[in-house]
C-alpha cells in the first residue's frame, strides 16, 4: 500500500499534464476553444426544449433547467466511460516505450471529462438564475451527487478500460447500452407518468438515474437529499470501483501483449 | 558490501504469439467453442541473471532479435517479468525510444513538460530546467512549433535533452549514440560521458563491438533470450566476434551460392534464347 502511494506521488505530475492535455487538444485548433463546453450543451437544451417542451406541451419555466442539468451529468458519464474504452489502447504507443502506472491512464481520461463537466456547470447556473430558478440553502447538497457520480464513473471506466483492451467489439456495445441507460436517465421527460403507474423502479435500479434525480432536488426543487437512491448509488458505484480495480490490476501486466 | 544497483533474478518472458490477433468477441467465441485458442508460446527472455554495482558500465551484445530490447525494457519496467525479479536501487533514465511520450499536437515547449512529467519531474523542477532543455536542444525559435511539424532529429534531440537533464543513478543506453548530426552526437556523446565520470550505473546496448569495449568494464551476451556469456567486456566481445565472424562465413556463403544461382539462371535463360530463334526458323 505504501509502495502504491510513493509511486502515486512519483508520477502524480504525470496525471496532471495528462488531464491538461486533454482538455487543451480537445478544443484546440477549434475557433471558439473551450468555451464550446458552455455552448454545446445550451444549443442542446435548447433543441431538447423546443422538442420536448413547446412540442409535447410541457410548458413549465424550469424545464429547460431540468433538461440540462439531466443532460450535463449523463453526457459526463457517458464521455468519461467511452473514452475509458479507448485509454489503454489509445495510448499504446507509450505504454509499450515508457513505465508510467498504468490506471493513470483511464483515471486521466475521467478526470479531463470532469474538469470540462465542472466547467459546464457554470451554464446551468446562468440558465437557472436566467428562468428564475433560484438556490435555495439544499443547493450545497449537490456536491454528493457529484461525489457519488465521479464514483460511478471510476468504477465502470476501470472495468471498461480493461475490456477494452481485450476486445474492441465492447466499444459499441456499451454505445449501445449508453443508449438505454440515456433513455432510463428522464433526461427530457418528466416522471409523474411512471409514479402513477408504479413503474418507477425501472428508473430506480438505473444509478445515473438515482443520482442526477438527487441533484435536481438540490438544485431545482430546493429539497433535501432522497437517503435511499443515494445509498443505492453509492453501493453500487463502490461495487463497480472494486470489481473494476480488482480486474484492472489483475490483468494489467497482459494489456502490453494485447496493443 | 555495497547494495547492488540492479538486480536480475532468473528473470524470464513469454510471449504469447497468436498466429492471428483475437481481438473481436465473436472470433473469440467461435474459437473457444472450436477449441482453435492456440497460441505460439515464445520465451524473448529464459533465466536472465546477472547483479551491477554501483558505477558498472554492462555492455549487451547479440544479434537481432536475441533479446536485448526486450531486456532493456524488463529493466525499464515497461515490461513485467513472466518469471524472476528485478530489483533496482536509484532512479532510472530510459533512453529507449526517445520522447516515447510526446505528443504530436502539442508544441515542443509543452512536450518538454508532458515527457518531464512522464519521467517523474515535476513542473516547477522543469521550469527551471527550461532554458538549460531548449539550449541542449537546439531548437531555438522552433521550441513554439508544434511537433508534427519536426524532423525525426529535432525530436530525438528534444528527447535526448529531457531525458538527460538530471544524472540518474541507472542508465539505460539502447542505441541512442546515434541521435542527429555529428556534431549533435559529440554532445550528447560528451554529456554521457560525464555522467559516466559521476559513477553512473550503465546498461548499454549496441551493435558496435569497439564502442563496448570503449565505453564498458562488463558485458554479457544473448542469443535467442539466453545467456551465452557473461563476465569482463573483453572476453565477451571476443566470443562476440567469434559468433558473428562465424555468421559472416555463413552469410557470405549463401550469398555466393545465390550469385551462382543467378549466373546459372541467367546461363540457361540466355541458352534458351540462342536455341529458340534458331528452332523458329
Amino acid at each position: 500500500m505504501n509502495g502504491i502511494i510513493k509511486n502515486f506521488m512519483h508520477y502524480r505530475h504525470f496525471l496532471a499534464e495528462n488531464v491538461k492535455k486533454d482538455i487543451k487538444l480537445k478544443y484546440r485548433s477549434s475557433y471558439l476553444g473551450i468555451i464550446w463546453t458552455l455552448i454545446e450543451p445550451l444549443l442542446e437544451m435548447i433543441v431538447l426544449t423546443f422538442i420536448f417542451g413547446t412540442l409535447f406541451g410541457n410548458n413549465d419555466k424550469s424545464f429547460p433547467v431540468y433538461i440540462l442539468s439531466g443532460r450535463l451529468l449523463y453526457s459526463f458519464y457517458s464521455g468519461s466511460t467511452r473514452s475509458c474504452v479507448r485509454s489503454i489502447r489509445g495510448n499504446s504507443g507509450m505504454i509499450k516505450k515508457v513505465y508510467v502506472p498504468k490506471y493513470l491512464y483511464p483515471l486521466s481520461s475521467i478526470l479531463s471529462s470532469y474538469v470540462t463537466f465542472g466547467i459546464s456547470l457554470i451554464i446551468l447556473a446562468v440558465v437557472s438564475l436566467v428562468l428564475g430558478v433560484y438556490p435555495t440553502w439544499y443547493i450545497f447538497g449537490a456536491i454528493v451527487p457529484l461525489i457519488l457520480l465521479f464514483i460511478l464513473a471510476f468504477g465502470s471506466g476501470m472495468i471498461f478500460a480493461t475490456i477494452g483492451v481485450f476486445f474492441r467489439d465492447f466499444e459499441y456495445l456499451w454505445g449501445i447500452a449508453l443508449t438505454l441507460i440515456m433513455y432510463t436517465c428522464a433526461i427530457f421527460y418528466k416522471v409523474d407518468r411512471f409514479a402513477a403507474s408504479g413503474k418507477e423502479w425501472v428508473l430506480n435500479i438505473n444509478p445515473l438515474y438515482c443520482i442526477i434525480k438527487n441533484f435536481r432536488f438540490c438544485i431545482i426543487d430546493g429539497q433535501p437529499l432522497e437517503l435511499e437512491t443515494c445509498l443505492y448509488a453509492l453501493t453500487f458505484g463502490v461495487i463497480t470501483s472494486i470489481i473494476g480495480l480488482i480486474m484492472f490490476n489483475k490483468n494489467q501486466d497482459k494489456f502490453i501483449l494485447h496493443i | 558490501m555495497a547494495k547492488k544497483a540492479l538486480e536480475l533474478k532468473n528473470v524470464s518472458i513469454k510471449f504469447n504469439l497468436s498466429k492471428e490477433k483475437v481481438d473481436s468477441l465473436k472470433v473469440y467465441v467461435i474459437k473457444l467453442l472450436k477449441r482453435e485458442l492456440k497460441y505460439n508460446e515464445f520465451w524473448a527472455l529464459k533465466d536472465i541473471s546477472f547483479s551491477l554495482e554501483k558505477g558498472d558500465r554492462l555492455g549487451v551484445l547479440g544479434l537481432n532479435g536475441a533479446g536485448k530490447s526486450t531486456l532493456m525494457k524488463v529493466v525499464a519496467g515497461v515490461y513485467k517479468p513472466t518469471e524472476g525479479e528485478v530489483i533496482r536501487r536509484g532512479k532510472i533514465a530510459p533512453l529507449i525510444e526517445l520522447g516515447a511520450g510526446f505528443n504530436m499536437e502539442y508544441t515542443g515547449r509543452e512536450n518538454i513538460f508532458l515527457y518531464g512529467s512522464v519521467l517523474g519531474y515535476s513542473k516547477a523542477f522543469l521550469k527551471e530546467k527550461y532554458d538549460e532543455i531548449v539550449e541542449f536542444s537546439e531548437l531555438g525559435e522552433f521550441i513554439d512549433v508544434p511537433m508534427k511539424n519536426y524532423s525525426s532529429g529535432m525530436r530525438s534531440r528534444l528527447g535526448f535533452a529531457i531525458a538527460t537533464i538530471v544524472c540518474p543513478d541507472i542508465l539505460i543506453l539502447d542505441e541512442v549514440l546515434s541521435v542527429g548530426d555529428a556534431k549533435f552526437r559529440k554532445k550528447s556523446e560528451a554529456k554521457i560521458m560525464k555522467m559516466f565520470d559521476e559513477g553512473v550505473t550503465v546498461l548499454f546496448v549496441s551493435h558496435s563491438v569497439a564502442q563496448v569495449e570503449r565505453l564498458c568494464n562488463k558485458a554479457i551476451l544473448l542469443e535467442k533470450g539466453r545467456i551465452i556469456a557473461q563476465g569482463d567486456v573483453l572476453d565477451v566481445t571476443k566470443i562476440y566476434r567469434e559468433m558473428t565472424d562465424d555468421a559472416q562465413i555463413k552469410q557470405a556463403e549463401q550469398e555466393k551460392k545465390k550469385v551462382q544461382q543467378q549466373v546459372n539462371d541467367l546461363v540457361i535463360k540466355n541458352t534458351e534464347y540462342i536455341i529458340q530463334p534458331q528452332a523458329k526458323q
